[in-house]
C-alpha cells in the first residue's frame, strides 16, 4: 500500500486536537514488524494507538505513523481456575469482562468505558473508581512481552525485572510495544454490585465523604455540580458500591451472564440510546448545562439521598457507555477535561480555587467527577494520597486560546500543592508544569530508559512531545 | 495557540506580491507558513524577517520552480511533515510579462500558463488528494477578474486564469462533499511588482490590504470571492457585455 493511502485523520477521543497520521493496523507480529521498518526507512516517528480513548494526543502524532494495534486482538490464554489471562494488546476492556464473567471474574480496575485496549491501558496505567483500594491496572499485570523500536522483544515481568516492569507501564508508550499482557482477574461471586448514592451540600462534605467511604467500599465516585458557588460550591453526589459477597446473590449464575450484563438498548425504556446524544445537544451550553447540573443535584439530595440498590457491574461500571457517542454533544469543537491529583490536605483549597478560577474566566466545567487516590509504584505514576478532580470543557471556537491559557491557570495550583496530573485525560497541558510535577532523578530516569531502548525517538507521540521532549 | 482557523499553511509564489503578504500575515497571527517560490534567496529574506518578527520559527523556506510540476506531490507531503500538518494551502504564483498587442509569442505563452495553470493544477491536485482523505483543508486559488473575459491585451494570462477559475471549480464540486473548501480568489488591482508601471489601473489596494480580505473570505470559505469586493459588481456588467460590442471597446 502507497504512504499516502495509509494517510488519515486521528484524534483524540475528546475530538479537540488531532492531525493526519499514516495509518497502519496489523494483525500480527509481522504486521508490527513492517510498520517500524516502513517508519524507520522513511525517518518517520511511531505513535502507538489502541481505541484511541485518550482524551487528548497520546494516541497519535502528527504526520507520523500511528500504529494502531486494535487488531492484534486474541485470546492467548484463559485459566478460570486462577483468574489469570493472556492477552495480545488489542483486546478491549468488553472483550476481556464478557471472556472472564463467566466464570465468576471480573477485571480489577476499568475505566469508565468498556472501550480502552489492553494495551492502551497499561500504557496509560489507567485507574478506575476503586484506586484506593486497587490501585492502577497496571498494578494487575503479571509480565508482559514487549517490542522495542530496534526490533527487539523481551518478557518483562513483576519478578524478573522489577525496575523496567514499573518503568515501561504507564510511560505512554514511549518505551516498546506491549505484544503481549498477562492479568489477573479479580475474584468475584455476584455480576452485581450494591450501590449506595448520597448527596453532599459543599466541597468539604464531598471531600469527607469520600475519605469516609474508601476503606468501607470498593469504589467511590463523586460528581460535582460545577454551577453551584458561595455557600453550595462544590456541592455534588457520590456513588458507593460493593462487589457482594458470596451467598448475597441468590442467583449468582444469572447475573455472572455476559448477556445480563447487557446496557438497556433504550433509555427510560423508549428513547433508542443511539439517538439520546441528539436531544442532549441543544442542552451543550451553559445555561443548558446550569439547568441539568441544578436538575441532577436536586434529584440526587432528595429522592435518590441514601439511597441503596443493586444494578449489574457493567451497568455501574461503564456510565460513558450508556449514551453512545454522548461525545458528540460537544461537536464541532469536541471536549478537553483536565484531571488534577491533589494530597489531601491540599484538596480543597486547590478544587475550591479550580472551580472559581473556572467561573472567573467564564467558562465553567460542565462535568466534574471526584474520586480518592493513593500513591503506585510505577515511574510516571501520576496518583498522590489525596484526591482528583477531572473536569470537563466544550472547547468553543473562538475561545479555544482562552482555554488553553485556563488549563495553564488550573493547573498551577496543583503543582504549587505537590500534586500531579493524568496524562491519558490531558490535551492542553503546558510541559514545563508537567515536568514540575516530578522528583528529583524521574525524568532523568526516563531519558536514560528512552535513550536505550529508543535511542533515535522513534516512539514518539503528540503528548510525550509536549509534555516531555519538547523542552 | 492560535485561535485562527489555520494553524499550518503552505503558500506557493510567497516570495512576492499577495503570495508574500499572505504568508506574513499568516504567520503574525500564529500560523505555521511553509514558503514556496522559485527565488531562494527573496524567500530566505521573508523567512528570517517573520521568523525575527515571531521570535519563533513560524517560517520555513522551500525553493521550487512551479514549472518543475512533477516535484510537488513530494513536497507537498514533505512540507506537511516539516510543518506538522497542512491546513491552508494557497496557489498565488504568477506571470504576466508585457505582452504587444500584436504579439504571438508562444514561448512566453506557453511559460504564463506553466506558471499560471500547470503548476497551479500539479500543487492542488496532490493537496486535494491529501485533504479529502483527511475530510478537512482549504484550498485558495488566486485568480484574477481577467480570467472572467478574453482580452485583447493580454489573451493567454486571461486563458490561464479562467482555466484556473474553471479548474478550482471542478476541484470544489470533487471535494466540498468531503470536507474540503475550495476558495477562488479575483483581485482586482493590487499594487504589486506584476502591476506597478502599468497604465489604466485603478482602485489599486495595497499586496497586504488585499490579503487580509483574502483570509478573512478563506476563514469563511467563500466560494468566490473578488478583491476588494466592487470588483464583483463591476465584473457582472463587463460580463453581461455582448461580444459584438466588447469587440469594439478594445479591452
Amino acid at each position: 500500500m502507497r504512504m499516502r493511502d495509509r494517510l488519515e485523520w486521528v484524534e483524540g477521543w475528546g475530538m479537540a486536537v488531532g492531525g493526519a497520521g499514516y495509518v497502519f493496523r496489523p494483525a500480527d507480529a509481522g504486521g508490527v514488524a513492517e510498520a517500524i521498518e516502513t517508519a524507520r526507512g522513511k525517518g518517520l516517528a511511531i505513535a502507538l494507538r489502541g481505541a484511541g480513548c485518550s482524551y487528548g494526543d497520546a494516541a497519535f502524532r502528527p504526520e507520523s505513523v500511528v500504529l494502531d494495534l486494535s487488531n492484534l486482538n486474541r485470546v492467548l490464554a484463559w485459566d478460570p481456575e486462577t483468574g489469570i489471562v493472556d492477552v495480545e494488546p488489542g483486546v478491549s476492556l468488553a472483550a476481556l469482562w464478557r471472556l472472564t464473567i463467566g466464570d465468576g471474574w471480573w477485571p480489577p480496575v476499568v475505566t469508565g468505558t468498556m472501550e480502552p485496549t489492553v494495551g492502551g491501558m497499561l500504557s496509560m496505567n489507567v485507574h478506575g473508581k476503586n484506586n484506593w483500594p486497587r490501585g492502577t491496572f497496571g498494578e494487575h499485570c503479571i509480565e508482559f512481552d514487549l517490542t522495542t523500536a530496534a526490533g527487539e522483544s523481551r518478557t518483562i515481568s513483576q519478578k524478573n525485572d522489577a525496575d523496567l516492569f514499573h518503568d515501561v507501564i504507564g510511560s505512554f508508550g514511549q518505551f516498546g510495544i506491549i505484544t503481549r499482557a498477562r492479568l489477573q482477574m479479580k475474584k468475584v461471586h455476584s455480576g452485581q454490585v450494591e450501590v449506595k448514592a448520597v448527596s453532599a451540600p459543599d466541597l468539604g462534605a464531598m471531600l469527607s465523604l469520600t475519605d469516609d467511604a474508601k476503606d468501607k467500599w470498593e469504589y467511590v465516585v463523586g460528581w460535582i455540580d460545577t454551577f453551584a458557588r458561595g455557600r453550595n460550591l462544590g456541592r455534588g453526589l457520590l456513588h458507593f458500591a460493593r462487589h457482594l459477597e458470596e451467598g448475597e446473590d441468590p442467583d449468582p449464575a444469572a447475573s455472572l451472564d455476559a448477556e445480563a450484563q447487557d446496557l438497556p438498548a433504550n433509555l427510560f425504556g423508549v428513547m433508542p440510546k443511539g439517538l439520546m446524544w441528539r436531544f442532549l445537544k441543544p442542552m451543550t451550553n451553559r445555561p443548558g448545562m446550569r439547568f441539568v447540573n441544578f436538575g441532577k443535584y436536586l434529584a440526587g439530595s432528595t429522592v435518590g439521598d441514601e439511597k441503596v440498590y443493586r444494578q449489574p457491574l457493567a451497568g455501574f461500571s461503564f456510565l460513558l457507555d450508556y449514551v453512545p457517542n454522548w461525545k458528540n454533544i460537544y461537536l464541532p469543537g469536541g471536549l478537553i477535561q483536565h484531571q488534577s491529583f491533589v494530597p489531601a490536605a491540599s484538596a480543597e483549597q486547590v478544587f475550591r480555587d479550580q472551580l472559581e478560577i473556572c467561573h472567573e474566566h467564564g467558562m465553567p466545567s460542565f462535568l466534574a467527577v471526584l474520586k480518592r487516590h493513593r500513591p503506585d509504584p510505577f515511574l510516571m505514576s501520576y496518583a498522590v494520597d489525596g484526591y482528583s478532580l477531572a473536569l470537563d470543557f466544550p472547547v468553543i471556537r473562538g475561545r479555544r486560546a482562552k482555554l488553553w491559557s485556563m488549563v495553564r491557570a488550573l493547573a498551577e495550583p496543583v503543582v504549587a500543592a505537590g500534586g500531579r496530573f493524568y496524562p491519558a485525560k490531558d490535551a492542553a497541558l503546558p510541559g514545563d508544569l508537567y515536568r514540575s510535577t516530578f522528583r528529583e532523578g524521574q525524568l532523568g530516569r526516563f531519558a536514560g530508559i528512552k535513550a536505550k531502548l529508543d535511542p533515535d525517538r522513534v516512539l514518539r507521540s503528540g503528548l510525550a512531545d509536549r509534555l516531555i521532549y519538547e523542552e | 495557540m492560535s485561535d485562527s482557523n489555520f494553524a499550518f499553511a503552505l503558500v506557493v509564489g510567497a516570495s512576492s506580491g499577495i503570495g508574500e503578504a499572505l504568508a506574513r500575515r499568516l504567520a503574525a497571527d500564529g500560523a505555521r507558513v511553509a514558503l514556496v517560490a522559485r527565488r531562494e534567496d527573496e524567500l530566505r529574506r521573508i523567512m528570517e524577517e517573520i521568523n525575527d518578527a515571531a521570535g519563533e520559527e513560524r517560517a520555513i523556506a522551500v525553493a521550487h520552480d512551479v514549472r518543475a510540476a512533477d516535484e510537488a506531490p513530494d513536497l507537498v507531503q514533505e512540507i506537511a511533515r516539516r510543518l506538522g500538518g497542512l491546513d491552508l494551502v494557497i496557489y498565488a504564483a504568477g506571470a504576466m510579462p508585457a505582452v504587444a498587442v500584436d504579439e504571438y509569442d508562444t514561448t512566453k505563452d506557453r511559460e504564463m500558463l506553466e506558471v499560471n495553470l500547470v503548476g497551479a493544477v500539479a500543487w492542488l491536485n496532490p493537496v486535494a488528494e491529501r485533504m479529502a482523505r483527511l475530510g478537512r483543508g482549504t484550498i485558495v486559488g488566486i485568480g484574477s477578474v481577467a480570467g472572467d473575459r478574453g482580452r485583447a491585451p493580454n489573451p493567454v494570462y486571461c486563458t490561464s486564469k479562467a482555466a484556473f477559475h474553471a479548474y478550482l471549480e471542478a476541484l470544489r464540486n470533487r471535494v466540498a462533499k468531503l470536507g474540503v473548501k475550495v476558495v477562488t480568489i479575483k483581485p482586482g488591482f493590487v499594487d504589486t511588482a506584476m502591476t506597478r508601471g502599468k497604465e489604466g489601473l485603478f482602485w489599486v489596494i495595497s499586496a497586504d490590504r488585499a490579503a487580509e480580505i483574502i483570509l478573512k473570505k478563506a476563514r469563511r470559505g467563500v466560494v468566490t470571492a473578488y478583491v476588494p469586493a466592487r470588483w464583483r459588481m463591476v465584473m457582472t456588467v463587463v460580463r453581461a457585455i455582448p461580444s459584438f460590442i466588447f469587440t469594439k471597446l478594445g479591452f
